[in-house]
């Protein structure tokens, strides 16, 4: 029961997504759109259960006084705040939730992800090391299309960005080509592994 | 290089990226065509048309994608389409309802339920497009407020994606552009264009040269391309000297790493010889 | 709606105080880092009410649609993985989604990628000019020797050997041009930020830093 019934669900699920790509009777159209809109919802539930987990690993954290505790208590106020307010006062325009959510919320993720141009600043200098033919030939696709996409390259040489696009174009789109198809195969292959109930490892132990 | 501190190379390429922007040089964009495509295609669009602007990403990305979604939307009110827009990041609602405020409100005048709306965000990501693609009131019943998509004059007659000209997507990864692709322009066959974050764009150059996407703006330099394309002077224009800068700075990063590096292993062979 | 003044002020500050890592580790960042992951946490939750269990779930449920008790039990039950004796019920839910996106997954792929990309190399093998011809070449036999070097099924010696090394060749340059494209959009995220320093948050005080 603890594994069949999961199983039994997943298989029938998939292959209703599939079946239902193939055929157009309303019947199966319907049931098929029924079936997508309880997907939607039960996702959304996904998404809670990881706040509640967060919840509970930093309310752990402040009873066992872990290492850096006291910061758990400002993560879980913001936390009550932007819940608190978002589902009280809305989350439209002119609202304290969305004030916050572009003043606070939204420079730091943006800030923690520019942190990157510094890294991969410090990376280049430090770990890009053309040892061989092969980082040789990327070294110098990555120069070409560093100067030819930005306008400094068609200052230094006006070829530059032709030649870089034709480098986007051509031998770099057919290798992600080919990765795509690869990709598709594996990708069709798991999923099948999956609604027939061979891969199982999305259960979990027990 | 392993007593050097890395804090040099910040500092490098802090004043790299920021002398340009406060002392700007002006240097002229040239358009590809993979953005021309995208254009092209916004300009095939009769104008009344509607145009469902799948907006998916976070502030995250915001730098790259966002100039993409004002130089676009610009693109669309000036053509006096109509535009549903949606999410599927739960980021995403807030970056959406401020660039058609500004845009299309504050900028063109138009107006909210009539001639664009904000549906807001769904959960589901490939399942959200597929049932899109079925009913559009059914997977979104009320916009971004609350307020049910019945009582707004934008959403009649809009019901799948048959419905609306084509989908302009601005993406920043997952769920994004290649699902889109996947599940909605393989299945419904529907005009797509694209705007992307300079990492994921290289891998949907595939799907350019198929004519699955009709254009790809990839990155900073695909927002500015299409600001040119405009007639509009915006962040990513503003940006891009800054850009050339900081890509000569990574390249000489990488001659000089190098260079430093075969002598030192050259000095320690000559050592041990 | 806050102050503007106010507003850019914080967002100046909690900008500063992330970058702060780059000297060093430090309980400023700390702070901002935590906070950042309270308000994300709590504004995903919000959102999720007001943009999805409101309109697609409890509102319908309310007015009627009484099949959508299935999805809303579901969903409750993913919260039994908080216990050891009933955390197995969980995977109800995790099996109607797993199930959901695979079925969705083998037709996206299959369509949207295989079939679509296969018939797209289909490339004329003499073009209107000699530089689209030698493109189409290159594309083609780029495809396949990448294709060749992912097929490990037999050994890389010979012909197929061959294959494979310029596959891995063809590959490189892809890498290398991945990478180009990674650096500028590392770029730019910093000249998002910077800009907002130097333009946004001086205009929230009628300042005009930059031109």
């Amino acid at each position: 029961m603890k594994r069949e019934v999961p199983l039994i669900i997943t298989a029938v699920f998939g292959s209703f997504m599939v079946i239902e790509y193939f055929v157009p009777h309303p019947t199966v159209t319907s049931f098929g759109e029924m079936l997508q809109q309880w997907a939607i919802i039960v996702v959304a539930f996904a998404y809670v259960l990881g706040v509640a987990n967060i919840v509970r690993i930093n309310g752990e954290k402040i009873s066992r006084r872990s290492k850096d505790w006291p910061y758990a208590f400002p993560l879980l106020a913001g936390l009550a705040f932007m819940l608190t307010v978002g589902v009280v006062f809305g989350v439209g325009n002119g609202t304290l939730f969305n004030d916050f959510y572009l003043y606070a919320y939204a420079p730091m993720s943006g800030t923690m992800f520019s942190l990157l141009a510094f890294f991969i600043a410090s990376a280049a200098f430090r770990a890009f090391r053309i040892r061989t033919v092969e980082a040789g030939l990327l070294a110098v696709a990555a120069i070409i299309v560093m100067l030819g996409r930005v306008p400094v390259g068609a200052e230094m040489w006006d070829k530059l960005p032709v030649i870089s696009d034709w480098i986007m174009n051509a031998p770099q789109m057919a290798a992600k080509r080919a990765i795509l198809i690869g990709a598709a195969l594996g990708a069709i292959s798991t999923g099948l592994k999956v609604i027939l109930g061979i891969e199982r490892n999305y259960l979990g132990g027990d | 290089m392993e007593g050097f501190d890395r804090r040099y190379v910040f500092v490098v390429i802090l004043l790299v990226v920021l002398i340009p922007l406060l002392a700007p040089l002006g240097l002229p964009i040239r358009v590809s065509k993979e953005v021309v495509g995208a254009y092209d295609a916004i300009e095939r669009v009769p104008p009344g048309s509607t145009v469902y602007f799948a907006c998916d990403y976070d502030p995250a990305t915001l730098p790259e994608v966002h100039p993409m979604s004002y130089a676009t939307l610009n693109h669309l009110f000036s053509r006096d389409i109509k535009v549903v827009g949606a999410c599927l990041w739960p980021g995403g609602p807030p970056l959406l309802e401020e660039v058609l405020t500004r845009v299309g409100e504050e900028k063109f005048g138009k107006k909210y339920g009539v001639d664009f709306v904000n549906l807001g965000y769904k959960e589901g990501r490939e399942v959200v497009m597929v049932s899109l693609g079925k009913s559009i009131p059914g997977t979104f019943p009320a916009d971004f407020y609350g307020t049910p998509v019945s009582e707004l004059p934008i959403m009649d007659g809009i019901e799948d994606f048959t419905d609306v000209a084509m989908i302009v997507n601005i993406s920043a990864g997952y769920p994004g552009t290649k699902e889109w692709v996947q599940q909605v322009q393989s299945r419904f066959h529907v005009i797509l264009a694209a705007g992307c974050t300079a990492v994921s764009a290289p891998e949907y150059y595939p799907y350019y040269q198929s004519g699955q996407l009709v254009g790809l703006l990839g990155g900073l330099a695909g927002a500015a391309e299409y600001e040119k394309l405009v007639g509009v002077s915006g962040t990513a224009t503003r940006g891009m000297d800054a850009q050339s800068l900081g890509h000569l700075a990574i390249i000489v990063f990488i001659v000089i790493g190098n260079i430093l590096y075969f002598r030192s292993t050259r000095s320690r062979r000559r050592t041990r010889g | 709606m806050l102050p503007s003044p106010f507003l850019h002020t914080m967002a100046a500050l909690l900008t500063i105080a992330i970058f702060s890592f780059l000297y060093k580790d430090n309980p400023v960042y700390k702070f901002a880092e935590h906070v950042f992951v309270g308000i994300a946490a709590g504004y995903i939750v919000a959102i999720e009410f007001q943009n999805v269990f409101l309109p697609n779930l409890w509102k319908p449920l309310l007015a009627g649609d009484y099949k959508l008790v299935v999805p809303f039990l579901l969903g409750v039950l993913m919260f039994s993985r908080f216990t050891v004796r009933f955390n197995w019920l969980s995977r109800w839910a995790i099996g109607l989604m797993v199930g959901t996106f695979s079925g969705l997954a083998i037709i996206g792929f299959a369509q949207g990628d295989l079939v679509a990309q296969i018939q797209a190399n289909m490339l004329p093998l003499k073009a209107g000019s000699l530089i689209d011809t030698f493109t189409n070449w290159v594309v083609i036999i780029g495809v396949l020797a990448t294709l060749v070097y992912f097929f490990f099924s037999k050994e890389h010696k010979g012909a197929l050997g061959a294959s494979a090394k310029l596959g891995i060749w063809f590959l490189m340059v892809s890498f290398g041009a991945s990478y180009g494209f990674t650096v500028m959009a590392r770029i730019s995220l910093l000249v998002g930020r910077l800009l907002f320093l130097l333009v946004d948050w001086p205009a929230s005080f009628g300042i005009e830093l930059i031109h």
